[in-house]
């Protein structure tokens, strides 16, 4: 950069005026203590977490902690397999719905779309992908259970997991969507004009090649769709009912309780349960198991995608 | 080999696909197979329109009756027919103002360092890994930071449970985004605008601020934008941090007052009415929903149609 320049008349001066190269190395500085900065929000979240989750932990008798008749923290019930059950319910739920309808999107999207109807029905995709989760929340108790679930099952509570569960369902349908159809739209034409070359048809061109191709992209939209179920708040908050506590059983039609819903009825506003005492620590130890899973199965993704960056 | 193969059979495969070439005859599963794939994407935009008209239907009486007392009355979990957002409206508008000056400037600086000048180091490798876990963090976690840091850790600086924390809370959250938009768009400038620049004598920092922001901010201002659409859409963060569910008692305080006093956003106002029962709290939910659906739905395709608009082939 700086190059000597020669001594004599008329010579260039090559080197940068000092004030313009000071300035240089402060921005550069500057934009690395911005990068920087994103380490600091991890580690505060993992310290915060790890010291008040550890504290509950050891201050909790373990034997509330599995087996007990339900989450009920007020009363020093902390039974996880009626969170973990209840996650499970709604994520299932939320898969069965996300699943065919974000996959079938993106095939369509990716594979048959004239450019001109991919052009308008995409944003319009995203756009969903942008509706507030506590908007879908109020949906699901306004119109998702009492015209779809307690149309089909009479039996239902006013508040029920099935309910949160298809809501959750939507919210995950353009995650799924969108991360696969950049998986599939990433497979190279050379695959599909060989297929075609062969005589396939759309259809076993879609599924037999570029679908195989695209798979470690599609398992990490399938994973990231997952993440993102597990990880909801308000639907399961408002929808699931159980604001208090729940009862441990499987039956998606009674209300329940997740572990973000648990953490809602504790740390919410008005709600919040007051003071350093054991159920309000609760609320940290279920963060960092939440913490965990989604950042398990977040890490499991873009493994997936980057094998698939690899490969084309 | 082929040709081999078709000797050899005697000529039959030869025949069938002769004539399923010519028979002209249509590809009926085929076509069932691409309805039920474009059923199932219409299925999932038909959410989004079945959402807007129910919450239109259930809202209508207030849009007939009382539309500007609705949008300009304060926060009313009593009483249904004096219930209104504007508290939310104002509430919301702030905590934006807050992330556009924390989150955006440090995303975009983030992004910068990662696309300019970290390269491919192994810094910028575990920064990206970083942000992209820290983009599949759930929402609720960022309340949780904000309660236990900007709250209760920062208590002398935020003074509590106010906007200014709410406001750090959700920068946190949408931090990933900003970056993860903004190295896009850096990454799309070509390499020859930067080498024209250090060709004829600029300093990295004058490339990145006379060539490569300018080339690459439409795509930053997108990236800008659904960040802030998603800030403005997030509830359980700053109810974590402890936005008012009720009333929030203004009186007349100052700006700089009520900067650090209580705070209440739209989502927050949604989700207290989203608790009430009675058909009339369901009528004022529904309206809420729908001025917060549609503000979002509006900024995001603002954001889309730039993107759209400035997507710029080099």
């Amino acid at each position: 950069m700086a190059v000597a320049a020669p001594a004599g008349a008329g010579a260039i001066v090559l080197r940068t005026a000092t004030g313009r190269r000071r300035r240089d190395r402060t921005m550069r500085w500057v934009f690395r203590l911005a990068a920087l900065m994103t380490f600091a929000v991890t580690i505060t979240i993992i310290l915060t977490l790890a010291v008040d989750a550890w504290e509950f932990f050891s201050k909790v008798d373990k034997s509330v902690l599995w087996g007990q008749i339900g989450w009920f923290p007020r009363r020093g019930f902390f039974d996880l397999p009626t969170l973990i059950v209840g996650t499970f319910i709604v994520t299932a739920i939320a898969m069965v719905v996300a699943i065919p309808l974000g996959l079938g999107a993106a095939i369509y999207l990716s594979e048959y779309a004239q450019p001109r109807v991919r052009r308008i029905l995409k944003p319009v995709l995203e756009v969903l992908a942008g509706v507030p989760s506590v908007v879908l929340a109020f949906f699901a108790i306004a119109f998702i259970n009492p015209n779809i679930v307690r149309r089909f099952f009479e039996r239902a509570d006013v508040f029920n997991l099935a309910a949160a569960g298809l809501a959750v369902g939507v919210l995950s349908i353009p995650i799924i969507a969108s991360v696969s159809e950049d998986a599939l739209r990433a497979v190279p034409m050379s695959l599909r004009e060989a297929s075609y070359g062969l005589g396939a048809r759309r259809a076993s061109t879609a599924f037999r090649v570029v679908f195989p191709a695209a798979i470690s992209g599609i398992i990490a939209a399938l994973v990231l769709g997952v993440s993102r179920a597990v990880g909801e708040v308000m639907v399961v908050a408002i929808a699931a009912g159980a604001v208090g506590g729940a009862l441990f059983h499987f039956d998606p039609l009674l209300p329940g309780q997740t572990m973000t819903a648990a953490m809602a009825a504790l740390g919410f506003g008005s709600d919040q349960v007051a003071g350093d005492n054991l159920a309000f620590q609760s609320l940290y130890f279920l963060g960092a198991l939440l913490f965990l899973m989604t950042l398990l199965l977040n890490f499991v993704a873009d493994r997936l995608v980057a094998r698939v960056r690899e490969e084309y | 080999m082929a040709l081999t193969t078709v000797d050899q059979t005697g000529g039959v495969p030869a025949r069938s696909l002769t004539e399923s070439l010519t028979s002209g005859k249509s590809d009926v599963k085929g076509r069932v197979l691409e309805a039920i794939l474009l059923g199932a994407l219409l299925c999932s935009l038909g959410v989004l329109l079945v959402l807007v008209i129910d919450l239109l239907k259930r809202s209508w009486g207030i849009w007939t009756e009382r539309p500007l007392d609705f949008l300009t009355s304060g926060t009313n979990i009593s009483n249904a027919a004096e219930a209104g957002v504007w508290q939310g409206i104002k509430g919301t508008i702030m905590l934006c103002v807050v992330v556009a000056i924390v989150a955006i400037p440090l995303g975009t600086a983030c992004a910068v360092y990662l696309e300019e000048y970290a390269g491919r180091s192994r810094f910028a490798r575990w920064t990206r890994i970083n942000v992209r876990n820290l983009a599949g963090v759930p929402s609720i976690v960022y309340g949780i930071l904000g309660l236990a840091i900007f709250v209760k850790a920062m208590d002398s600086i935020t003074q509590g449970r106010t906007v200014f924390a709410g406001g750090l809370a959700l920068s946190a959250l949408v931090l990933p985004i900003v970056v993860i938009t903004a190295s896009e768009a850096l990454r799309a400038v070509p390499r020859s605008i930067r080498e024209g620049a250090l060709g004829v004598g600029a300093t990295e920092w004058e490339t990145v601020r006379h060539h490569v922001l300018p080339a690459a901010a439409p795509g930053i201002l997108t990236g800008t934008v659904l960040a802030l659409s998603r800030a403005a859409g997030e509830a359980a963060p700053i109810l974590l941090v402890g936005a008012v569910t009720g009333l929030l008692r203004t009186g007349n305080q100052s700006f700089w007052e009520q900067l650090t006093g209580p705070f209440t956003a739209m989502p927050v106002v949604i989700f207290s009415y989203a608790r009430q029962t009675g058909e009339a709290f369901r009528e004022v939910t529904a309206a809420a929903a729908l001025v917060l659906l549609v503000v979002i739905i509006l900024i995001n395709s603002v954001a889309i149609w730039l993107r759209n608009r400035y997507e710029r082939k080099w």
